[in-house]
């Protein structure tokens, strides 16, 4: 009996191909986006773990000299004798390699790539010629391949470091254990050249990447619900054709319980096959866009990740997970009709639209809830989480009042509309709306993120112009690579050019919060181009004059500041003068006048310098420094370069986005077409007595294709406000909980045109082939409708 | 994670595997082995042997508190070479380990450092003695010596006195530790006076008491069938002592030495100490034996031994279970149980 059944289910999908490749199709693209999405998240997670635990900075509080200079190995020595479980970390480059030496018997755990549990590994990483393990992108000779070292480094035994770099009884940083033994003697008993830098869990690289990650996850989302609603088209489609079989079947003798599970383990199995193909598609996208992705986050977080994809199996595992959790969803509203059917009820494919109307209070309902939900968040979030809340309660309750809103809108057309034609196809495009409800949900959806996305992106390219601007002011950026070489070159070049700027800086705790101080000098340079966000009406006179300090925003916004507070570097109050944006910091920063900058500390001197000098001296005077004071050019940044460089990066960091974009439409796309195929079967009776009334069959397939490019354009009218309520959100609510930072807004009407001509050009391809495939139906076909045949 | 990170759970198991408990039945790879009458030169005998691949310096001490309560109290520096010739700097292929313990009737605190060696971090010397790690020190043998140790939450301060000589084990020092012949050199200082202060989370706690060290230092001392030890060390309430310990592998060798009060040993063979277990108690997830059956016929010793708290296991890079106990049956006092192997 299961033979029979099953070759009778079968046969169903054998008859209607066409709605098994749309099965298939569908679920295999959605799978595609969503598992290309989290390979990518995959793999730059797994560099981020990698870097952090190398790294050991995030995880665990460090001691470093006061003056960033090195420390001596007495110095840990002592340390340990009185008390300290501290371990040693000495870094240094060789060639583009970054190397780091750590102790394996100290070092806390997750920083060394070799413990106590081996000896024959520990024994080659200490002794004499000691082994070195770098990342899989490091090329040099005799180093062994660990894919958990942070892209470009390369790990070493401190000892090996220390004579490879040339630098024997030092370190750079003497990492602290979190659990220390009691009785310890104090750090300024024993080392009082030494500050204690505490764990920076706020520039972790996995957090400020989450935010990155996040959107990227939003839309492998988006796009795996448009799948799912191109499955869920089908799937309540091709059960309603079911029905006829199904009945027959159950007239035989096949009991319901039976029944179902056949046509569930036949879905699944059809899910597999979907989910592979969406698998092995999603990988192949992801890995052509993954030498983006890690340019990207390279720029834009300064995040080291692998170009390159490995094949991991937990966003294969999730593909499938997926798209068979996919399946089970979209098909158990219609398997849960299909079991409830009276045995022996006539099992004619009934019109679409009464089965509609039943579910469309409830729709409805959903609808509104969901957009409240919507309203009251954009008034209280600021959370990551809580954002895209938000968002999703935004976009699924907007998309769920579609349908009710295009009804609404046809009903009013309707009423006005005058001729027989006219009333005709309007009432006939009513009765159509439920049948293409779902794709024009899903073209909803991609086409108001696309609006949400691309203003967000421009707004953003926007300001950053701007901004760079006025932190680039400079002409030239000069770096020494000591404090003699620093005061050898400001003799040499404070004649020849307009102005030296020293860049200097300390890390340092303003109200809890770790902060970057500077120390600025007093140059019409900084009062010309920096802008503020609040300030009082002279922030630069005050913080020359008065001993005021410059916050950015989000130093503000964390620590909840404003222009009048007074906060203090250690204990030297400071009035705040002003907040200015600072996008892409993680932590916060502050200005102060140079003088009191030499007070606070006195042992920091600048080792970078911004040249002010007129443009088309540029040239000559570079050639001049690398000539006479023998600096490399490495050391010499040109503003326009550094400019050309950030912005490339910038836009790098959305091409992913943008490519999903393209994606996600272009599915949505595919929705619409295979929505309308689906419904092609089913038009036939409904269309045949307006051809018998006289309208012929290209007149027919034209008034196809203009009521879907009709409804394209009306999801795109309604498109357009929900795209730009995206964009706010992003910006207003997820950026600043994510970075900390707000983005202005701007709009640009003429991408807005620009989306929207493609959106009505995907929808009118779409509906070009089914409405040639009405446009030829054969005449016998129509005239079927009307005998004891149909 | 890097899974190369996961210090502990693969290696024992292999390890026991084909290379005895901890490895040491390894081979010796151009170390220098025992050999057989052996003359020992104090002090220089007292510090570190380099040309051997293991060694310790092991302190164990029975205390009462004022309360009448009793504690237990360990200090240990482990030495274990990477190869034969020493440097100095990072390239020493000298690794120390020091482990501290105090344990008390309701709790067993456990503390470990790692060290490099040839950079100061640890080490011993011979005269003055001192063997130290970090900040935990072992300082004097004779009187004024100074022992210290710290946990994250325990500490002990102590000062100690010698009251009886060294004692060599086996044949003058030479203690065979299987049929095959593996050996160690092998000698203790049983006869300590001890007290100090015992720094634990619910208070300070002054002690006193009797500590015992034992010394050894070999390159291959186990057979690589030998899967573990155990150790007694118990002091009776007439003045004498004995040591003696159960190796397990194929088959069982055992080894004692009854010492007197004056501090004269009688080194007893293989077969004339037995220990047996009489109860077992679940020990962080094992089954681990902590009533014994203590025998040495010849000597007259039928006795019971009681580990004051079950649980005292060493939660260490290389685990193993460590405790003071309870002597009672024809002899009474107290002492120290090593338990080592125990899966």
């Amino acid at each position: 009996m299961i033979a029979v059944t099953f070759a009778a289910l079968w046969g169903h999908w054998w008859r209607s191909p066409l709605q098994l490749f749309t099965l298939l199709a569908g679920l295999a693209l959605a799978t595609a986006l969503w598992s290309s999405v989290q390979a990518i998240n995959a793999e730059a997670r797994a560099s981020y773990d990698a870097a952090s635990a190398t790294l050991g900075e995030v995880q665990f509080d460090r001691l470093v000299h006061r003056d960033g200079l090195p420390i001596g190995q007495d110095t840990y020595i002592r340390l340990r004798r009185g008390g300290w479980l501290v371990s040693p970390v000495i870094e240094g480059r060789i060639g583009d390699v970054r190397l780091i030496g750590l102790d394996p018997l100290t070092a806390p755990g997750g920083m060394a790539p070799i413990g106590w549990s081996n000896m024959n590994d520990l024994q080659d990483f200490i002794l004499a010629d000691g082994r070195i393990i770098a990342a899989p992108d490091v090329v040099l000779d005799g180093v062994e391949s660990d894919p958990a070292v942070a892209p470009g480094t390369a790990i070493a035994d401190v000892g090996t470091v220390q004579v490879l770099l040339g630098r024997r009884d030092e370190f750079d940083a003497l990492v602290v254990r979190p659990e220390q033994p009691l009785g310890q003697a104090s750090l300024e008993e024993i080392a009082p050249e030494l500050t204690r830098q505490v764990a920076q869990s706020g520039s972790d690289i996995g957090r400020l990447t989450d935010s990155f990650h996040l959107n990227l996850s939003a839309f492998g989302l988006l796009s795996f619900a448009v799948g799912i609603f191109i499955v869920q088209g089908a799937i309540g489609l091709a059960f309603e054709q079911l029905r006829g079989t199904v009945q027959t079947l159950r007239t035989l003798g096949v009991p319901m319980q039976f029944l179902v599970l056949l046509i569930v383990v036949e879905l699944l199995g059809l899910a597999l096959i979907a989910g592979s193909i969406g698998v092995g598609l999603g990988y192949f996208i992801a890995a052509l866009l993954m030498p983006d992705v890690s340019a990207t986050l390279r720029g834009l977080y300064g995040a080291d990740v692998v170009g390159t994809l490995e094949l991991r199996p937990i966003w294969l595992a999730s593909g499938m997970a997926i798209s068979i959790g996919g399946t089970v969803v979209a098909a158990s509203t219609a398997l849960w009709k299909l079991s409830r059917m009276p045995l022996l009820v006539g099992a004619q494919p009934r019109a679409i639209s009464v089965i509609a109307g039943r579910g469309e209070k409830a729709q409805a309902a959903a609808s509104a809830v969901l957009l409240l939900v919507a309203f009251v968040l954009a008034l209280t979030a600021d959370e990551i989480l809580t954002g895209f809340v938000l968002l999703g309660a935004l976009l699924i309750g907007a998309a769920l009042g579609l349908p009710i809103v295009l009804r609404v809108l046809l009903d009013g057309v309707a009423q006005y509309s005058r001729g027989v034609i006219a009333s005709w196809f309007w009432a006939d495009t009513r009765q159509q709306l439920p049948g293409l409800s779902l794709a024009l949900m899903a073209l909803l959806l991609a086409m108001a993120t696309n609006v949400g996305v691309s203003t967000m992106v421009s707004s953003f390219r926007l300001t950053f112009v701007a901004f760079l601007d006025q932190r680039l002011s400079s002409e030239l950026y000069v770096t020494a690579e000591s404090p003699e070489q620093a005061a050898y070159m400001v003799d040499f070049m404070t004649p020849q050019v307009d102005a030296v700027l020293p860049i200097m800086s300390a890390q340092v705790q303003i109200s809890g919060r770790p902060t970057d101080v500077f120390g600025a000098r007093n140059h019409a340079t900084y009062r010309d181009n920096w802008t503020f966000l609040t300030a009082g009406l002279t922030p630069w006179k005050d913080v020359h004059t008065n001993d005021a300090v410059l916050i950015n925003e989000q130093l503000a916004r964390s620590a909840d500041l404003q222009v009048g507070d007074v906060v203090s570097i250690g204990e030297q109050p400071l009035a705040i003068a002003g907040v200015y944006a600072d996008y892409g910091n993680p932590i916060g920063q502050a200005i102060i006048a140079e003088y009191l900058f030499k007070i606070l500390f006195p042992n920091v001197l600048p080792l970078r310098f911004g040249l002010r000098l007129p443009l088309e001296d540029v040239g000559a005077f570079v050639e001049g420094l690398q000539s006479e004071a023998g600096l490399p050019a490495s050391s010499v940044i040109n503003q326009a370069s550094i400019k050309a460089y950030s912005l490339a990066i910038f836009d790098r960091t959305f091409t992913v986005t943008a490519a999903l974009n393209i994606l996600t439409l272009s599915v949505a796309g595919f929705a619409i077409l295979m929505s309308l195929l689906t419904l092609t079967a089913m038009r036939v009776p409904q269309l045949a007595p307006a051809w018998a009334m006289g309208l012929t069959r290209w007149q027919l397939g034209l008034l196809e294709l203009f009521r879907t490019v009709m409804l394209a354009v009306l999801t795109g009218v309604i498109a357009l406000p929900l795209g730009l309520a995206l964009a706010w959100v992003l910006l207003a609510v997820v950026n600043v909980a994510a970075f900390g930072w707000r983005l202005p807004m701007f709009l640009f009407p003429w991408d807005y045109a620009q989306l929207g001509g493609l959106a009505i050009l995907a929808a009118g391809l779409a509906a070009l082939w089914p409405a040639l495939q009405l446009a030829r139906t054969p005449p016998a076909d129509l005239l079927k409708v009307f005998s004891n045949e149909q | 994670m890097n899974s190369r990170l996961i210090f502990i759970l693969l290696w024992l198991p292999l390890a026991s595997l084909a290379q005895g408990f901890a490895g040491l039945g390894s081979g010796a790879e151009g170390f220098k082995l025992p050999e057989t009458n052996p003359t020992f030169q104090f002090p220089s005998d007292d510090g570190s042997h380099p040309d051997f691949k293991i060694e310790w310096w092991y302190l164990t001490a029975n205390l009462q508190g004022a309360d009448g309560q009793d504690y237990g109290l360990q200090w240990t520096l482990f030495r274990t070479a990477l190869a034969p010739k020493d440097y100095e700097g990072w390239s020493s292929p000298q690794l120390w380990m020091g482990h501290a313990a105090v344990t008390t009737p309701d709790a067993h605190f456990v503390a470990e450092r790692l060290a490099r060696g040839g950079i100061g971090q640890a080490g011993v010397t011979a005269d003055p003695f001192e063997a130290w790690i970090d900040e935990w020190t072992f300082s004097g043998l004779d009187s004024g010596a100074v022992l210290r140790a710290a946990g994250p939450n325990f500490a002990y301060d102590m000062a100690m006195y010698a009251i009886g000589p060294r004692v060599l084990h086996g044949a003058a020092g030479y203690s065979v530790k299987s049929a095959d012949g593996q050996a160690s050199y092998y000698f203790s200082q049983p006869f300590f006076k001890i007290e100090g202060t015992l720094q634990l989370p619910l208070g300070d706690v002054s002690v006193a008491g009797e500590a015992w060290l034992d010394r050894e230092w070999s390159s291959k001392p186990l057979g690589s069938d030998q899967t573990g030890w155990d150790w007694f060390s118990l002091s009776f309430d007439d003045g004498s002592k004995l040591m003696g310990f159960l190796l397990r592998g194929d088959s069982v060798f055992t080894q004692a030495t009854l010492i007197d009060e004056e501090g004269t040993p009688v080194a007893y063979p293989d077969g004339a100490f037995t220990a047996e277990p009489i109860k077992q108690s679940q020990v962080a997830g094992r089954d681990v034996p902590t009533t014994w059956k203590v025998m040495l016929p010849d000597a007259g010793i039928d006795v019971v031994v009681t580990a004051l708290n079950t649980q005292s296991w060493m939660d260490t890079s290389i685990p193993y279970w460590e405790g003071p106990v309870r002597v009672t049956g024809s002899h009474t006092g107290r002492g120290y149980l090593e338990m080592t192997g125990y899966e």
